[in-house]
C-alpha cells in the first residue's frame, strides 16, 4: 500500500511538471525540482537500500551530500552510476534507479543473514580468524569480497565526455547559502573577480527550506534576488551544481561541476562533468554544516532521518517525512520542524528532548499552542518495524543521562526526525591545513587558525543563526576582496533582517541508553553506511586501538562513501568517553580530499584515448603511414619500426632493409633525434663538463661523439655534437632522452653554474633529419647536393667522417653531417622541418637507380649492433660506466667532468665489473633472447649465479649468423672463453666471448 | 598472548566481546633498553619482533612519534611482489615474499596476504626487452614470472583495455602469481601485538628529539618523554630518516617526496589481480572492501608535508581510465599522501653507520611495504649481530662512496 506524502502546496517543486521515474523497476511520479530522494519519500518509499555489513534495511537519512544510506545505482549499462546518493540526484523524465547490495531483492535480502551472526562479527573480527588452514585465505577472501562492495561498476566504457578548465579569481566562495551569497555580494560589488560555487542546482542553501520571512520576502525570494544581482555583475561567475572538493596548496582548489547529470544524457558535444582548477587569491568558505544523528538503539530503521532533512523535505520539496513523525533531539534546532509540520497539517507524535530543561527557542514556545507533546529528559530507547519504522519506545532518563528509567511508552510513528547537534563543514578548511578547535557549547569542531588565504563564514564557522550567517558572510567577502586589492566605492549592504535565534546548548548523550547495556542488545549505529556501532567503538578502545586513527581504521568508521560526515563527531565522543578523555584530547582524524567523491572521468578529462599523451610526429610521418610502416613507441614519438612489403614478416623486412644499407644505400627518418643548440662564450666549457671527452679543441665544422655521465659515473646519454662556430654547438641526444638531457643541462646551468655564459635551446622539432647510409650514400647525395664539396674527386679530406657542412640539398638549404651509426659511409641531412617531406621524397626519387631503401629503427638496431655500437637504455641501464663499455679513450684525463670522481671509486675500477662484449653462439642460427642471463658453467637447477646478461641480440643478415652484445662480469678478460646462456626450456646455449665489433672493426667502410 | 581464532571469537561473543585483551600494552618507557627502535611503522615493528623472537633480545622499545603504522605503512597501496631487476634486490624482496607466506599464522593476526598475482604491463618494445631481462634474472633466482601476450593479459584481467588503437597499446604482461596484496594496518598491528607479547615496549606519542653520542658510540635518545638510555638505536623513520640522521651528525643520500594514493568508492568485485604499468603510469588493485586502490608517481618536489598536488591525481585518473575504460564513472573517494625516502639508486639502506650502535633502515622509496617482513628480519640480524645479514650486506650506506650501487631506477629507458 502506498500513499502520497506530498503536501497540498508549497515547496520549490513545480507541480505543473510531473516526472515519471522508476525505482527497482517500479514506476513512480515526482515533480520537476524533486530529488530522487524527495520523490521516493513523496511516494511513500521508505526502504531504499541495504547496509554494507549487516544488510540492514535502510531508508533516506539526509537531504544532501552527507547521505550514508540511500546509495542507489542510477542508469543502466555503460551509463550506470553506482553508489549515487539519492539525495543529490535531480529527477529527470525516465530516470531509472536501482537498489544495491541485495539478493534476491531489496525486501528479501539473503545477505541480512549476517544480522543473525552479527555477534560473531564485531569490529575487526576478520583480523582474528580466517587464518587456518593457511591456504584457505584465498577462498575466504573471495567470499568476503563478494559480500563487500556496494554497487556494481558499469560493464562498458563510458560514452560521455569530460572537460577541464583552469580559472583564476580574486575571491572563490564555496557555498551559496546565506553566508556565501552575502560574501559574493560583498566581494562582487568591489569589482573583484569572484567565483561562487554551490553543489546544488539552485543557490540559496538552507534558505530554500526556510519558512520565515526575510525583510518581507520569503527567504528563497531573497536568495533569488541576490542571485539576480550577482548575475548582473560582470566579474562574478556563478557555478551551480559544482562541488568544491579539494583544497590544495597555494590556494589551488578543485571543483567538480555536474554539467549534465540532471539530464538523461549530455546533449551532443557537451561534457557530462567539468573539472575546474581554480587558483584563488582569497577563499571564503561558506560550506554550511551537517546535522548529526543520535546514537540510540535501532536508530537505523527506514523512516528515521535527520530532523533538518525532514524539514528540508517538507519546506523545499513539499514532502512529509511520515504520516506521524516523532521528533528526537538534544538541541533546539529540531523545534521549528515541529512547527512547520503542524502548519502543513502533519501529525507530530511528540518531541522527545534529551534535555530536562525547557528549550528557550521561539519555536519551542509554540509547542503547547500547537498541542504537541514535549517529553523533556526523555529518550528514545528503541524502535520497532522491520522494513519501515512502526513505533518508538520512549523512556525517561535518569539525572546523569546514562540510564533509562521508569516505564516504557510505545509511541506509534512512521518517522523519527532526530537531531544530535550540528557539525560545521570544516572539511575544506582542514584540507587547507587550517587548525581545528573544539567548541564545547556546539559540541563540534570549528575552524581555528588558517594557514592559507582563507576565511570561514556562517554555519561552517560555527555560526548557526541566520543573522550571523549574513553578517559573517558579508564581512568575509568584503575582507577577502580587500586582501585581494579590491574595495567598494559605495558599499551596499543588502542584508535582510533575520531573527537572531541562538542555538540552544547541546546535551551530548552518546550513546543514548536503552534497556539493555550498549552492545548487548539492539545496535546503536554510529556510522550507518559501514555498520559501525557504539559497541564497536568501545571494543576498539578496549583492545588498544585507541588512537583516533586506529579506531577509525579498526572499526572502519568514517571510511564509507560519506567519509564520516555525520558520524565522525559521534565516534569521537564515544571514544573519548571510553578513554575518559575530553574530545579535543582525543583529536580529530584528518579530513582528506575529496569532500564528496569525484568521478575518475572528470579527473581524467580528455587525457585519454589518443590524447592520453601527446603524439609527436615527424614531417615525414604521413609518408611512413602511407608506406604501411609498422611503428614503435619511443617516448612520445611513433617511429617507423620497419616497412613490411606485402606478405613480409618482420624478420624478412628487416633483413631486406639491412642488406640494402650494407650493399647500396638506405634512408632513415632520424628527425626524432634530440637536438640542442648551445651558444655562448662558455659553450665549449659547458660541453667539457657534461661530456667525458675534450671539446675545447674541436675545430669548427667538426663533429665528435660524446658520452655523458650522471654524478655517479653511470652513462646518461650519448650522441654526436658538432661545432658550428667558435661559440656555437649543436648537440644530438638519443630520441627518448632529449627532454632529460635538456633538463640536465638546464639544471646544471641554472643551479650550479649560473655564471657560465652558455644558452641551450631545444631545436628538435625545428629540423627534419634524414640519415643516408650505405656505400652509395655519397653518390646519392651528390645527385642532390649543391654547394657542398662531398669530396667525390678530392677524396675524403674535403668532407671527412665526423664533420659538418652547410649547403643545399634537393634545392633546400641544409646542414649535412657526415656521421655514422650503421658503420657505413653515412650522412645526416638537417633541413627546416617544413621541407622534411620534400627532402625525403627527393632522396627516394634520386635514389631509385641505387635501389634506395627506407629503413626503420629495427634495421638501425641491427646495423649498429653488427658494428658493436651501444644503444643507451639497452647496453646501459643506469649501472654501466663508459669504462664498462670499453670507452677509455673517450674519457679525458686532462679535465674534470660530471661523474669523473665517481669513476675512480673502489667499486668502479674492479676488474670483475660487467663489461661490454660480443657473444657468438655455437649454433650460428641460434639467436639468444635479449635479457637472457649468462652463466660460467653448463647450467644446472636454479639458483644460478649470473655472470651477466645479453643486452642486444639479432640475426645479422650481413654476417649470416646470430650476434649478441652482452654485459659480462670481467668480460674483456674473457675473450675467447665459452659461456652458457640458460634458456626458458631449461636447456642452454653455448657461446664464445668475442670483441663487440662484429663487422668492419677497423672502420674502413665509414671512412670510405 | 590471547589467541585469536574462530573459537576464541565464539567464546568472546558469549560475553559480548568484553573479554578481549589489549592487542598491545601502552607502557611508559623504561629508563634503559638494549635496543631502541625509532619509528613504529611496519619495518620498525617487524625488526622489534624478530629481535625478540630470533635473537632473544627483549629489552626493546619501539618509539613512535604518532600512532603505530601511521606513516607509509598505513598509506601505501599494499602491493607485494619480488620481480626486481638486480640480484641483490631479488634476494631481499624474495626473502620478504617467503616470510609473507605464513605471516598471519606466525603472528596469529590475519594480515590478509592475498596471492592474487601482480601483472606488470609493457607498452613499448623497450619495456618488453626489460621484461625479458627481468624474467631471465628472476628465473635464475628461482622466482617464477610468466610472460603474457596482450590477449592472455586480457584473459587474466578481462576488463583491461588492450586495444591496439590505444595511445600506448598493451604489448605484453609479466605476471608474478605468488605476488599480491596484504592489509597494511594489520601488518603493523600484527607485528605490534606479537612483539608486545614477547616483551617489547611499544611507546606511542613519543618523539625522538636527539641522540646522545659519546666516543663515536650511541648512548641513548632524547625524547618528548625524557631521556632513554640505549645500547643500540635503530632508526626506521622513512621520510624523516634524514632528519634523524642529521641529529646524529650524519648525512644520508636520501630525498623525501610526497607520494599520493587514492581509493574509489567500494564496488562489487571487478578487478581480481593487481596491475602495474609504467608507460600508462598507474597501479591498481581492489581491496577486500571493494575499493579500487590506486597509485602512481611521486610529486616531484621535496617535502615533509603529507600532501600533494591535484595534477598528480589527474594523471593517475587518466592512466586508470585509459587502462580500464569502465572505471570512468566510478569515483575517487579519498586521496592522501605519504612521504617517501628515495635513494639515488632507488634501493634501500639497511646499514650500520659511522656511529657505533646506531643503525638505519630507510630509503625504501615508493616500494617499502612489500619488503616489511624481510626488511625487519634482516635488520634485526644486523642490529643483534652488529654485522649485516648477508642479504642486507649490499644495502650498506658506504655503497655510495664505493660505487657498489644497486640501481633499480627503470629510468635509463629508451632507444635511438
Amino acid at each position: 500500500m502506498t500513499r502520497s506524502f506530498r503536501t497540498g502546496e508549497g515547496g520549490r517543486i513545480d507541480r505543473s511538471k510531473p516526472i515519471g521515474f522508476t525505482f527497482d523497476g517500479k514506476t513512480y511520479a515526482g515533480f520537476a525540482g524533486d530529488t530522487l530522494a524527495s520523490a521516493l519519500l513523496a511516494n511513500g518509499v521508505r526502504l531504499v537500500a541495504r547496509s554494507f555489513k549487516y544488510h540492514r534495511p535502510r531508508g533516506i537519512f539526509s537531504a544532501g551530500a552527507e547521505e550514508p544510506n540511500a546509495l542507489v545505482r542510477v542508469g543502466d549499462g555503460a551509463r550506470a552510476l553506482p553508489n549515487t546518493r539519492a539525495t543529490q540526484v535531480e529527477l529527470y523524465e525516465g530516470l531509472a534507479a536501482y537498489s544495491q547490495n541485495n539478493w534476491p531483492s531489496l525486501r528479501f535480502d539473503a545477505g541480512a543473514a549476517a544480522n543473525l551472526f552479527s555477534r560473531l562479527l564485531p569490529a575487526g573480527f576478520y583480523y582474528k580468524t580466517f587464518m587456518r588452514p593457511k591456504r584457505m585465505w584465498q577462498w575466504y577472501e573471495r567470499r568476503i569480497r563478494r559480500a563487500a562492495g556496494m554497487g556494481r561498476a558499469p560493464d562498458a566504457p563510458d560514452p560521455d565526455l569530460y572537460d577541464k578548465r583552469h580559472a583564476h579569481c580574486d575571491v572563490l566562495i564555496v557555498g551559496g547559502g546565506p553566508a556565501g551569497l552575502s560574501a559574493a555580494l560583498a566581494a562582487g560589488q568591489t569589482g573583484a573577480r569572484v567565483i561562487l560555487a554551490d553543489e546544488q542546482s539552485e543557490f540559496g542553501g538552507t534558505l530554500l527550506g526556510e519558512t520565515g520571512k526575510l525583510g518581507g520576502a520569503s527567504a528563497a525570494d531573497w536568495a533569488a534576488d541576490a542571485v539576480a544581482e550577482l548575475s548582473a555583475m560582470p566579474e562574478v561567475r556563478l557555478l551551480p551544481r559544482a562541488t568544491v572538493f579539494g583544497y590544495y596548496d597555494h590556494n589551488h582548489l578543485g571543483i567538480a561541476e555536474r554539467v549534465a547529470d540532471h539530464l538523461p544524457a549530455p546533449t551532443a558535444g557537451t561534457p557530462r562533468q567539468r573539472l575546474w582548477k581554480v587558483r584563488a587569491k582569497q577563499v571564503v568558505l561558506a560550506a554550511g554544516s551537517h546535522e548529526r544523528p543520535l546514537v540510540f538503539a535501532d536508530n537505523d530503521r527506514p523512516g528515521i532521518m535527520l530532523a533538518g532533512a525532514a524539514r528540508s523535505y517538507l519546506n523545499r520539496y513539499g514532502v512529509r517525512a511520515g504520516s506521524r513523525v516523532l521528533i528526537f533531539t538534544n538541541n533546539d534546532s529540531a523545534y521549528p520542524l515541529a512547527v512547520d509540520l503542524a502548519a502543513a497539517g502533519g501529525d507530530v507524535a511528540a518531541v522527545v528532548d534529551l534535555r530536562p530543561a525547557a528549550s528557550q527557542h521561539p519555536a519551542a514556545w509554540r509547542m503547547d499552542e500547537l498541542k504537541i507533546e514535549v517529553l523533556r529528559g526523555y529518550a528514545v530507547a528503541g524502535t520497532k518495524g522491520r522494513l519501515r519504522l512502526k513505533s518508538a519506545t520512549v523512556m525517561a532518563l535518569n539525572a546523569d543521562g546514562n540510564e533509562v528509567a521508569g516505564g516504557a511508552r510505545e509511541i506509534a510513528c512512521d518517522a523519527i526526525a532526530m537531531s544530535g547537534g550540528w557539525s560545521p563543514a570544516v572539511h575544506l578548511f582542514s584540507q587547507s591545513r587550517g587548525a581545528l578547535e573544539y567548541d564545547e557549547v556546539l559540541a563540534a569542531f570549528v575552524p581555528g587558525r588558517a594557514v592559507q588565504a582563507t576565511r570561514s563564514a556562517g554555519a561552517c564557522n560555527g555560526s548557526f543563526d541566520l543573522h550571523r550567517c549574513f553578517l559573517e558572510g558579508f564581512d568575509a567577502g568584503k575582507a577577502a576582496a580587500a586582501d585581494a586589492g579590491f574595495t567598494a566605492e559605495d558599499e551596499q549592504r543588502p542584508l535582510p533582517a533575520a531573527t537572531q535565534a541562538k542555538p540552544g546548548p547541546v546535551r551530548m548523550i552518546n550513546p543514548v541508553p536503552s534497556i539493555r547495556p550498549v552492545g548487548q542488545g539492539p545496535k546503536h549505529f554510529v556510522d550507518f553506511q559501514n555498520d559501525v556501532t557504539a559497541a564497536d567503538i568501545g571494543l576498539a578502545a578496549r583492545e588498544g586501538y585507541a588512537s583516533v586513527e586506529h579506531t577509525k581504521r579498526y572499526t572502519t568508521t568514517g571510511m564509507g562513501t560519506d567519509q564520516g560526515k555525520t558520524s565522525s563527531l559521534n565516534a569521537l565522543g564515544l571514544l573519548a568517553d571510553q578513554l575518559a578523555l575530553a574530545i579535543p584530547d582525543v583529536g580529530a582524524t584528518t579530513f582528506r580530499p575529496p569532500y564528496t567523491p569525484v568521478t575518475f572521468g572528470a579527473l581524467a578529462g580528455r587525457d585519454i584515448g589518443e590524447l592520453y599523451a601527446p603524439l609527436r610526429r615527424t614531417p615525414m610521418q604521413r609518408w611512413h603511414e602511407d608506406a604501411g610502416a609498422a611503428f614503435e613507441d619511443v617516448g612520445q614519438w611513433k617511429r617507423p619500426f620497419y616497412y613490411p612489403r606485402r606478405s613480409e614478416t618482420k624478420e624478412q623486412a628487416v633483413r631486406r632493409e639491412v642488406l640494402a644499407v650494407r650493399n647500396s644505400v638506405g634512408i632513415l627518418d632520424a628527425s626524432t633525434l634530440g637536438k640542442i643548440d648551445i651558444k655562448g662564450p662558455d659553450a665549449a666549457a659547458l660541453l667539457d663538463w657534461i661530456y667525458t671527452n675534450d671539446w675545447a679543441r674541436l675545430g669548427v665544422g667538426r663533429c665528435r661523439y660524446g658520452v655523458m655521465c650522471r654524478e655517479d659515473g653511470m652513462v646518461l646519454d650519448d650522441g654526436v655534437t658538432a661545432r658550428l662556430g667558435e661559440e656555437h654547438f649543436l648537440m644530438h641526444t638519443t630520441s627518448g632522452n632529449a627532454e632529460r638531457v635538456s633538463a640536465w643541462l638546464e639544471e646544471w646551468l641554472q643551479t650550479e653554474w649560473p655564471a657560465m655564459r652558455a644558452r641551450c635551446t631545444v631545436v628538435t622539432e625545428h629540423y627534419a633529419t634524414v640519415a643516408v647510409a650505405g656505400p652509395n650514400a655519397r653518390r646519392l647525395l651528390a645527385a642532390l647536393a649543391a654547394g657542398i664539396d662531398l669530396g667525390i674527386d678530392m677524396g675524403n679530406a674535403a668532407f671527412p667522417h665526423m664533420s659538418v657542412r652547410e649547403g643545399v640539398v634537393a634545392g633546400i638549404p641544409a646542414r649535412v653531417f657526415r656521421v655514422s651509426y650503421t658503420g657505413e659511409l653515412s650522412y645526416e641531412i638537417n633541413v627546416k622541418a617544413r621541407h622534411g617531406l620534400t627532402l625525403w621524397r627527393a632522396l627516394l626519387t634520386a635514389g631509385e637507380r641505387f635501389g634506395v631503401m627506407p629503413f626503420g629503427t629495427e634495421a638501425m638496431h641491427v646495423l649498429r649492433a653488427e658494428k658493436g655500437y651501444i644503444m643507451v637504455g639497452q647496453e646501459t641501464d643506469g649501472t654501466v660506466t663508459p669504462l664498462d663499455l670499453g670507452m677509455e679513450r673517450a674519457i679525458s684525463t686532462r679535465k674534470d667532468f660530471l661523474g669523473k670522481r665517481s669513476l675512480s671509486r673502489a667499486d668502479m675500477t674492479k676488474p670483475d665489473r660487467k663489461q661490454l662484449v660480443g657473444l657468438l653462439t655455437e649454433d650460428p642460427d641460434d639467436v639468444l633472447p635479449e635479457g637472457a642471463h649468462i652463466v660460467a658453467e653448463q647450467p644446472g637447477k636454479p639458483p644460478l649465479q649470473a655472470q651477466g646478461h645479453v643486452t642486444s641480440s639479432y640475426y645479422s643478415p650481413t654476417l649470416g649468423r646470430s650476434i649478441a652484445l652482452a654485459l659480462l662480469r670481467g668480460g674483456r678478460g674473457q675473450l675467447g672463453r665459452q659461456v652458457f646462456v640458460p634458456r626458458e626450456d631449461c636447456g642452454s646455449s653455448a657461446a664464445t666471448v668475442v670483441d663487440p665489433a662484429f663487422y668492419d672493426p677497423k672502420g674502413v667502410r665509414l671512412h670510405g | 598472548m590471547q589467541k585469536y581464532s574462530i573459537f576464541s571469537l565464539i567464546r568472546n561473543a558469549i560475553d559480548y566481546h568484553t573479554g578481549w585483551e589489549r592487542a598491545w600494552r601502552s607502557p611508559q618507557p623504561q629508563p634503559e633498553y638494549d635496543v631502541v627502535i625509532v619509528g613504529g611503522g611496519g619495518h620498525g615493528l617487524a625488526a622489534a619482533y624478530y629481535l625478540a623472537k630470533e635473537h632473544g633480545i627483549t629489552r626493546v622499545a619501539v618509539l613512535e612519534r604518532g600512532w603505530i603504522g601511521g606513516g607509509n605503512t598505513g598509506r601505501n597501496t599494499t602491493i607485494i611482489r619480488a620481480n626486481y631487476l638486480q640480484d641483490e634486490s631479488t634476494a631481499l624482496y624474495g626473502h620478504a615474499l617467503k616470510l609473507w607466506d605464513g605471516l598471519s599464522q606466525e603472528l596469529n593476526y590475519n594480515v590478509m596476504y592475498s596471492r592474487r598475482g601482480v601483472l606488470t604491463l609493457a607498452h613499448t618494445e623497450h619495456e618488453l626487452k626489460e621484461f625479458s631481462r627481468r624474467h631471465h634474472a628472476n628465473r635464475l633466482n628461482g622466482v617464477a614470472l610468466e610472460f603474457l601476450t596482450p590477449a592472455q593479459c586480457q584473459a587474466f584481467c578481462p576488463i583491461l583495455n588492450i586495444s591496439p588503437a590505444s595511445r600506448y597499446p598493451v604489448l605484453g604482461g609479466s605476471l608474478q602469481r605468488e605476488a599480491g596484496t596484504a592489509r597494511h594496518d594489520a601488518v603493523a598491528w600484527g607485528y605490534a601485538r606479537a612483539a608486545d607479547a614477547r616483551g617489547v615496549d611499544i611507546v606511542q606519542n613519543c618523539e625522538v628529539t636527539g641522540f646522545r653520542i659519546a666516543n663515536g658510540r650511541i648512548e641513548g635518545v632524547e625524547t618528548s618523554l625524557g631521556y632513554i638510555r640505549a645500547r643500540k638505536v635503530a632508526c626506521v623513520a622513512a621520510g624523516h630518516s634524514s632528519v634523524l640522521a642529521a641529529m646524529a651528525g650524519l648525512r644520508l643520500p636520501i630525498e623525501s617526496h610526497p607520494l599520493q594514493a587514492l581509493v574509489s568508492e567500494p564496488v562489487k568485485p571487478v578487478l581480481h589481480t593487481v596491475t602495474m604499468s609504467n608507460a600508462v603510469h598507474v597501479y591498481v588493485s581492489q581491496s577486500d572492501k571493494g575499493e579500487l586502490v590506486v597509485g602512481a608517481g611521486i610529486d616531484a618536489f621535496n617535502s615533509y608535508a603529507q600532501r600533494g598536488a591535484l595534477r598528480i591525481i589527474e594523471e593517475q585518473a587518466a592512466a586508470l581510465v585509459e587502462l580500464y575504460p569502465i572505471f570512468s564513472r566510478l569515483r575517487m573517494m579519498r586521496s592522501w599522501a605519504g612521504i617517501v625516502d628515495i635513494c639515488p639508486d632507488a634501493s634501500p639502506l639497511i646499514t650500520k653507520t659511522p656511529v657505533g650502535g646506531l643503525y638505519f633502515n630507510c630509503g625504501w622509496g615508493t616500494g617499502g611495504f612489500k619488503a616489511t617482513p624481510g626488511s625487519g628480519h634482516v635488520f634485526a640480524h644486523t642490529i643483534a649481530e652488529d654485522e649485516p645479514h648477508p642479504i642486507a650486506a649490499p644495502f650498506r650506506l658506504d655503497r655510495f662512496a664505493s660505487g657498489a650501487l644497486i640501481d633499480e631506477n627503470l629510468a635509463a629507458a629508451v632507444a635511438h
